[in-house]
């Protein structure tokens, strides 16, 4: 339950210095704090360094758009796009699972087969289809527990997603109970979460994207996706980074 | 036993139907100001621990002096009202979401809009709402109270013989349920978000409070030691939950303290929040004695209402909730408009409950008056 931590949000975000990245477009803002900086990517670093970074994005519905060019305006093409121009000579490659429909523990199940194409990093998107199922939180929990090891076992790094904010279907979809609960998650597994849904709240606060307005056109969509690819792009990055976190670092 | 309402649970259910009201609103950025977000139990707690504790005293005094078929007939009466309001609230949400399934269209969304397919087979979702099954978002309280209440009776008659063993009973329940992973079948899938064999320890334990046993604890609640340790344990849930908001500082919280703590479990009553709500309660009693004088003060007075009034104003913030997101969701999502609709909702609700309280004194004072004694619905204003 981050409302405390959004409102305040919006009374800051205004004056709070935002991410220190200075080509985002200004809509892709956020409080510096809503970014979770905390852990480093030890596979990553070591991917950089080999100038191979291979990136698997398992996600569903909400990893994608609709459309004939929809995955090339989707998030895991636009964290292509702003990572091989942030690491200049190190081959970025993102490769996709994306599957609307799909919960988390059905993506657990075909994760070993996606893990072949030896990624340095998995950014697993997840928490939509969960909630629309209602499927039980335990369950839910220990798919990610699960999915984490198995990625980690691997070799490589791992960063989550959390749902969309998604205002219009709030009274039908606990969304924002499954996206506290993958906070849970990454703090005990000491792993960085994006945390889509809290974002996507903050900027429909501040008037930032309309979520509101019925439209059957794709441009705000395309600019969330956008943003949301920079500011992953963020994390990877700080995460590449060999600096100690407060706390240590877990 | 002279059996004086005491005030305080009045006020402060009057409070958790209003931080509940808050809470309900989907993405309400006035709901920072609710419980939930400084410790680990929130308005829920409150609510269940005392309906418990008026429960018992409503139908407990009506049991003994009229009889076990009696008192149980009346429990049950109450139970099938609020089965009644919840699935009338069950018809206003339908008709929201087959407003919104008509009028909202965006890409972004595709995948979020899914859920409207349920419209597609009313013959399923209608018949699972009915056996409460399937609950929509925020919607499962009500359920609850109606399983607490509808199994109450036999507790209550054990509760009126012999209090420790009907707690101890409520307790074995509660770890079986943990042991046995045991819950309620929900649909389309899980359980319900409000185990009811989880939170019935709360609800009995209410009862049990109101028949002698929150005499039996006075002497551990009044200890210092006790409120000390009261104190100590809220400032940790205080300081955990800043982690929450703040997600650098989750570094701060020690591997193993994060181990130990997480998940904090709601569906099943984690321990951790029965801590918190009981230390919160210690705390309570300590700063407000039973009969503090401000209690009776006119600024506290819509809060004591609403308290008084329960069943008809949560069914009331419920409503208010869905058109307080109807009104963020059509016309304006920003800041100022949280708090208005806010604000206008408690004055709406302690409004209403003003009303009903009023028009209750006049049916009592109308022809053909009975005497209050034999309506212990009215002289406790509910359970």
């Amino acid at each position: 339950m981050r409302m405390l931590g959004s409102a305040l949000l919006v009374l800051v975000a205004t004056a709070v210095p935002v991410v220190a990245v200075p080509d985002h477009p200004a809509e892709c803002r956020i409080a510096e704090n809503q970014l979770d900086h905390g852990a480093e990517l030890p596979n990553v670093i070591k991917a950089i360094k080999a100038k191979q970074f291979n990136i698997l994005v398992i996600g569903a519905g909400s990893s994608t758009l609709p459309g004939a060019d929809g995955a090339t305006k989707a998030y895991p093409a636009r964290l292509q796009a702003v990572l091989a121009e942030r690491l200049p000579g190190v081959t970025v490659n993102v490769s996709t699972d994306v599957k609307s429909g799909r919960t988390a523990p059905e993506a657990l199940a075909t994760l070993k087969s996606a893990l072949a194409s030896k990624p340095a990093l998995v950014v697993w998107q997840a928490g939509t289809v969960d909630a629309m199922k209602s499927l039980e939180l335990d369950s839910f929990n220990a798919a990610l527990d699960k999915g984490v090891a198995t990625v980690q076992r691997a070799g490589a790094d791992v960063i989550l997603i959390n749902g969309q904010y998604s205002p219009r279907t709030e009274s039908l979809i606990a969304l924002s109970t499954y996206a506290e609960n993958m906070r849970w998650v990454a703090l005990r597994r000491g792993i960085p979460l994006l945390d889509r849904f809290n974002i996507m709240k903050v900027w429909a606060e501040l008037g930032t994207f309309d979520f509101e307005t019925p439209t059957k056109k794709l441009d705000i969509a395309e600019r969330v996706h956008d943003c949301i690819g920079r500011l992953l792009g963020d994390l990877v990055v700080e995460g590449s980074k060999t600096v100690a976190p407060p706390g240590g670092g877990r | 036993m002279k059996a004086e309402r005491d005030l305080r649970l009045d006020l402060f259910r009057g409070l958790a139907l209003w931080l509940i009201f808050l809470d309900h609103i989907p993405s309400n950025s006035m709901s920072w100001i609710t419980i939930r977000n400084y410790g680990f139990s929130d308005a829920t707690e409150i609510f269940v621990f005392i309906s418990g504790f008026t429960a018992a005293f409503v139908y407990g005094r009506a049991m003994r002096e009229n009889g076990f078929m009696v008192g149980g007939v009346r429990v049950m009466r109450r139970a099938w009202q609020i089965y009644v309001a919840h699935v009338f609230l069950f018809a206003i949400y339908l008709a929201e979401i087959a407003y919104i399934s008509q009028r909202f269209d965006n890409p972004l969304f595709t995948e979020e809009m899914g859920i409207l397919d349920f419209l597609k087979q009313p013959d399923v979702t209608i018949i699972q709402a009915l056996l409460l099954k399937f609950k929509p978002v925020n919607m499962d309280v009500l359920p609850l109270y109606i399983v607490l209440l509808g199994t109450f009776a036999p507790m209550l008659w054990l509760l009126l013989r012999s209090p420790s063993l009907a707690l101890a009973l409520s307790g074995l329940i509660y770890v079986l349920m943990w042991w046995f992973d045991w819950n309620f079948p929900a649909y389309p899938g899980g359980g319900w978000i409000f185990n009811p064999l989880a939170w019935q320890l709360l609800f009995v334990f209410g009862a049990w409070c109101a028949l002698g046993g929150a005499r039996r604890l006075d002497r551990w609640v009044h200890s210092w030691w006790v409120l000390g340790l009261a104190i100590a344990y809220v400032l940790f849930c205080f300081a955990i939950t800043l982690t929450w908001h703040i997600p650098r500082l989750g570094g701060y919280v020690p591997q193993v303290i994060g181990d130990l703590i997480y998940p904090i479990d709601k569906t099943n009553l984690d321990v951790l929040r029965i801590a918190h709500f009981l230390s919160l309660a210690v705390i309570t009693i300590w700063l407000v004695p039973r009969n503090a004088a401000w209690l009776k003060l006119p600024l506290f007075r819509p809060l004591i209402l609403c308290g008084q009034n329960s069943l008809e104003i949560f069914c009331l913030g419920i409503f208010l909730a869905f058109a307080g997101h109807f009104i963020f969701t059509t016309i304006s999502n920003r800041l100022g408009m949280h708090i208005l609709v806010s604000v206008a909702g408690v004055s709406i609700m302690a409004a209403m409950a003003w009303f009903i309280s009023w028009y209750k004194k006049i049916e009592r004072r109308g022809p053909g008056a009975r005497p209050p004694a034999a309506r212990p619905g009215l002289a406790g204003g509910g359970a």
